[in-house]
């Protein structure tokens, strides 16, 4: 028997249990070109727009380290290609990793693996049968982008360019994902692992874009870009993506050979025989608990804010058109703190995914069924949730916090000024209310319909569009009003407003008791 | 004496699932009483119900004369749960669960802890998401029977033990009845519940259909007789609760219904017994009878069979 027999089983078995989600996916990340490319359309009805966009667009730091080098804004293609390409190739890199990773960790954490295995199947079957339905899908989606932008009416090179960026990227966080599936014994540590390494790219081609350009290839986020869609295209880059992740898969391979199944690399430990006095409180359960996700995500926020605070020095930046530069134009501060105001409210953002996962670890725990044990001793409900909660609560400050810290420490090296630490610090802890509010969100439905976990994510890409498209595309400011984070002051070029942080804690404390009182009324459900 | 769990006309429904239906329970203090009944017949929903983490729709449910909906955590100090199916937390040991759950429930006796660890041959020091299924239950049970409580809720507690930790669990069980504890026990396992329950109830379809000893119980069924006589024996179908009858000659072989045993035995030694060999109801019998369609053996037209 060959160590891939049953392969087939298992594709036509993947790729039938999981076409809903696939169909989402790709589904979703065709609709993201489509929409940018209509909204592009709607709000440069001239080339005359285009033409002033561009000019204000070009220089412009903050935004070219959010979403990448600005090359030919002047034409719809290349806005296109500027304001959804490197979120399309994040959509495809975190396919490959949601769904190696229900492929190949999350199979043997539950034990199938064991009893498919148990019958005539080989030893790398369900891996690879993973990577040809991971890397088939991630062709239909290149495809999928390509075909559309062309329907839509834009050049076919171009439109190809952008189909290879996302499907490439695709592939090689699918290797990425391959090999962090093999060193560890955990699904959680596995997506941990690949979605760092998804924010490290993010963050590499972000420093590189705005400064000289070297880190950005270092990024398999910033290959696609340099292929410069609908701007004179390259086409060596494409090259790279099956190169590297041709390379990083044979690496995964090399290490399942050489460990068992459901055992990691990093074999687990052996643990204390008796649990500390603080750990044998329900505060210190939900530390422990939640202490390596707090850590995890501060560190990445640190390096990030260390990132955007060395590249302060490099802002070139000319005020643009995107929503957040226009407010910044309003208020009137200098050039590089408009380019911190941008850095800190997109780390304040990213910060809250720390915030809201950290409030739906109580779904997680209920739904595995470890907190009928907890809650059947003289724990109530309440000391439960609340936990969580003031975990959720006081990282969440230390997340953010790192970040406009960072940002200071590192700014400050550059500046050679050294109240910029405070500043920043201080700046990026006035974005705690508003994210505290997405917490508060995120327990009201844990409370009233813990099976909708997911609509706290939609609230957190709603307001992360609503700051970030929102003027742009003219969503009327009522809706954009809806978004917590367009009530904070842009600090550090506003000034400093103590009002709407009171607000805002007091909506994030009425959400959180709505959220105890319903689960206080309702079932504990594992299903 | 009260009663130590009361349920009276309880009902839960999931969507259109009636999983209680009402459910009527009682156990006794100081008594050990098993919880049987097919998969999905709702003795999980009911330990859910009374430990307050499902809501019931109707009916009443009391726990050592509290509400559990209201008063759960005041009641949680003087019980202790085994679930069904252990999830531990990965990355924690199984010592440090041990301890969590007691400090909660409100601390834990130290020599009984480490006197289980030691009878259950138990690692305390492994990581949740290595234990096995058998070791994730043992977790559990040293969690619940280390802490000095009035009443153990335990839900299947031995699906997954091997046979010599099943004999250190019913000692375990054993030694709890002689301190006065109240045990309500979920089981599959039909020689456990023979070996420790005192008294048993049967659910079906969220619905209590028998509850008593097991010699009451014992009672309901048939009991197998065969029987040589002097004389041919005659006028046996002309009996109640036979079933089966075969008549060769002298001898004779059917199934009686237990209780009309008496007049059975009666009727044959007129034709003088020689032999006579009588099969008590196993207990499988016992089950199989009650979970199975017929709901009572009386209710049955097999008796040509
Ligand atoms: N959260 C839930 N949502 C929907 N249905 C449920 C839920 N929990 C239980 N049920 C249903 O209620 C019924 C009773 O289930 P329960 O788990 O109480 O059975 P059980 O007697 O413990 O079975 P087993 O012997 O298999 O453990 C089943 O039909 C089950 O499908
Ligand atoms: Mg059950």
């Amino acid at each position: 028997m060959s160590d891939l027999t049953g392969t087939r089983t298992f594709v036509r078995f993947f790729a039938r249990r999981d076409l809903l989600s696939f169909f989402w996916w790709i589904a979703g990340g065709i609709a993201l070109y489509l929409l940018t490319a209509a909204g592009v359309d709607g709000v440069y009805p001239t080339q005359a727009d285009y033409n002033a966009a561009a000019k204000e667009l070009a220089g412009n730091s903050a935004l070219i380290a959010l979403a990448g080098p600005a090359n030919a804004l002047n034409t719809l293609g290349g806005q296109v290609a500027w304001q959804a390409g490197l979120f399309g190739e994040i959509i495809a890199a975190l396919m490959s990793m949601f769904m190696i990773g229900r492929h190949t960790r999350a199979e043997e954490e539950s034990g199938r693996d064991e009893l498919i295995r148990s019958g005539v199947v080989g030893r790398f079957a369900p891996q690879t049968a993973a990577v040809i339905v991971v890397t088939a899908a991630n062709l239909v989606l290149g495809t999928g982008i390509a075909v559309a932008l062309m329907a839509y009416g834009l050049a076919g090179a171009g439109s190809i360019a952008l189909g290879v960026g996302a499907a490439g990227a695709g592939l090689v966080f699918m290797a990425v994902a391959l090999i962090a599936a093999q060193v560890t014994d955990s699904t959680r540590t596995m997506y941990g692992i690949t979605g760092a390494a998804i924010g490290v790219a993010y963050l590499l081609r972000a420093i590189g874009d705005v400064g000289n350009g070297v880190l950005s290839w270092l990024s398999p986020l910033g290959w696609g870009q340099q292929m410069h869609a609908f701007d004179n295209e390259i086409w060596w880059p494409i090259l790279l993506f099956p190169a590297v992740a041709f390379i990083l898969a044979a690496v995964a391979l090399r290490v399942a050979n050489s460990r068992d199944i459901g055992a990691g690399i990093f074999a687990t430990r052996p643990g204390p025989p008796r649990a500390g006095s603080f750990l044998q409180g329900e505060k210190g359960l939900a530390w422990r608990l939640q202490r390596g996700m707090m850590i995890g995500w501060a560190a990445g926020l640190l390096i990030a804010g260390l990132g955007y605070g060395s590249a302060g020095g490099d802002v070139k930046a000319v005020i643009g058109d995107s929503g957040v530069s226009k407010a910044l134009a309003q208020g009137g501060g200098d050039l590089t703190d408009s380019f911190y105001a941008t850095a800190i409210l997109m780390m304040a953002l990213i910060g809250s995914a720390f915030t809201i996962s950290s409030v739906q670890r109580l779904r997680a725990e209920e739904n595995a069924g470890r907190v009928e044990n907890p809650l059947a001793t003289a724990l109530t409900r309440f000391r439960w949730v609340s936990s969580h909660g003031v975990v959720a609560a006081l990282g969440s400050a230390v997340v953010v916090g790192v970040a406009g810290l960072g940002t200071g420490i590192a700014y400050a090296f550059v500046s050679n000024d050294f109240s910029q630490v405070t500043r920043l610090l201080g700046a990026s802890l006035t974005y705690l209310p508003a994210v505290w509010v997405l917490g508060g969100l995120s327990l009201a439905i844990f409370g009233l319909a813990p099976r909708a976990a997911m609509a706290s994510w939609l609230a957190l890409v709603f307001c992360f569009v609503m700051m970030f498209f929102g003027p742009t595309f003219n969503f009327p400011s009522w809706l954009i009003d809806v978004s917590p984070f367009s009530h904070v002051p842009l600090a550090p070029v506003d000034s400093f407003d103590l009002a709407p942080m009171l607000v805002l804690t007091a909506i994030a404390g009425g959400l959180s008791t709505i959220g105890y009182l319903g689960f206080r009324r309702r079932d504990i459900d594992m299903t | 004496m009260s009663a130590a769990v009361e349920v009276k006309k309880l009902v839960k429904t999931f969507g259109s699932t009636r999983a209680l239906d009402d459910l009527d329970l009682k156990v006794e203090t100081g008594e050990v009483h098993g919880y049987l009944g097919p998969n999905g017949s709702g003795k999980s929903t009911t330990i859910r119900v009374l430990l307050g983490l499902l809501r019931a729709d109707s009916g009443e449910a009391k726990l050592l004369g509290q509400t559990p909906w209201k008063n759960a955590p005041e009641l949680h100090q003087r019980l202790a749960y085994v679930p069904g199916d252990v999830s531990l937390w990965p990355k924690l040991s199984g010592g440090e669960v041990i301890d969590i759950l007691g400090k909660l429930r409100g601390g834990l006796d130290e020599a009984r802890r480490a006197d289980l660890l030691d009878r259950f041959e138990l690692d305390p020091t492994k990581k949740g998401a290595t234990y096995s299924k058998g070791n994730r239950q043992k977790v559990a049970l040293v969690a619940a029977l280390s802490s000095d409580v009035e009443l153990l809720i335990l839900d299947e507690p031995t699906s997954g033990l091997d046979p010599l930790m099943e004999s250190v669990f019913q000692d375990c069980i054993r030694e709890e009845k002689d301190r006065g504890r109240t045990v309500l026990l979920s089981s599959h396992i039909l020689a456990e519940v023979e070996a420790l329950c005192d008294r048993v109830s049967i659910i079906r379809d969220g619905h209590n259909v028998e509850s008593g000893t097991l010699s009451e119980l014992r009672h309901l069924t048939r009991t197998a007789i065969t029987v040589e006589t002097a004389a041919p024996p005659s006028g046996i179908d002309g009996l109640e609760g036979i079933y089966g009858l075969k008549v060769e000659g002298n001898r004779a072989s059917f199934d009686v219904d237990t209780h009309r045993l008496d007049a059975a035995i009666r009727h044959l030694s007129g034709f003088g017994i020689e032999s006579l060999v009588s099969q008590p109801p196993t207990l499988e019998e016992l089950f199989l009878r009650q979970y199975g369609d017929e709901s009572k053996p009386e209710a049955t037209a097999d008796s040509a069979a």
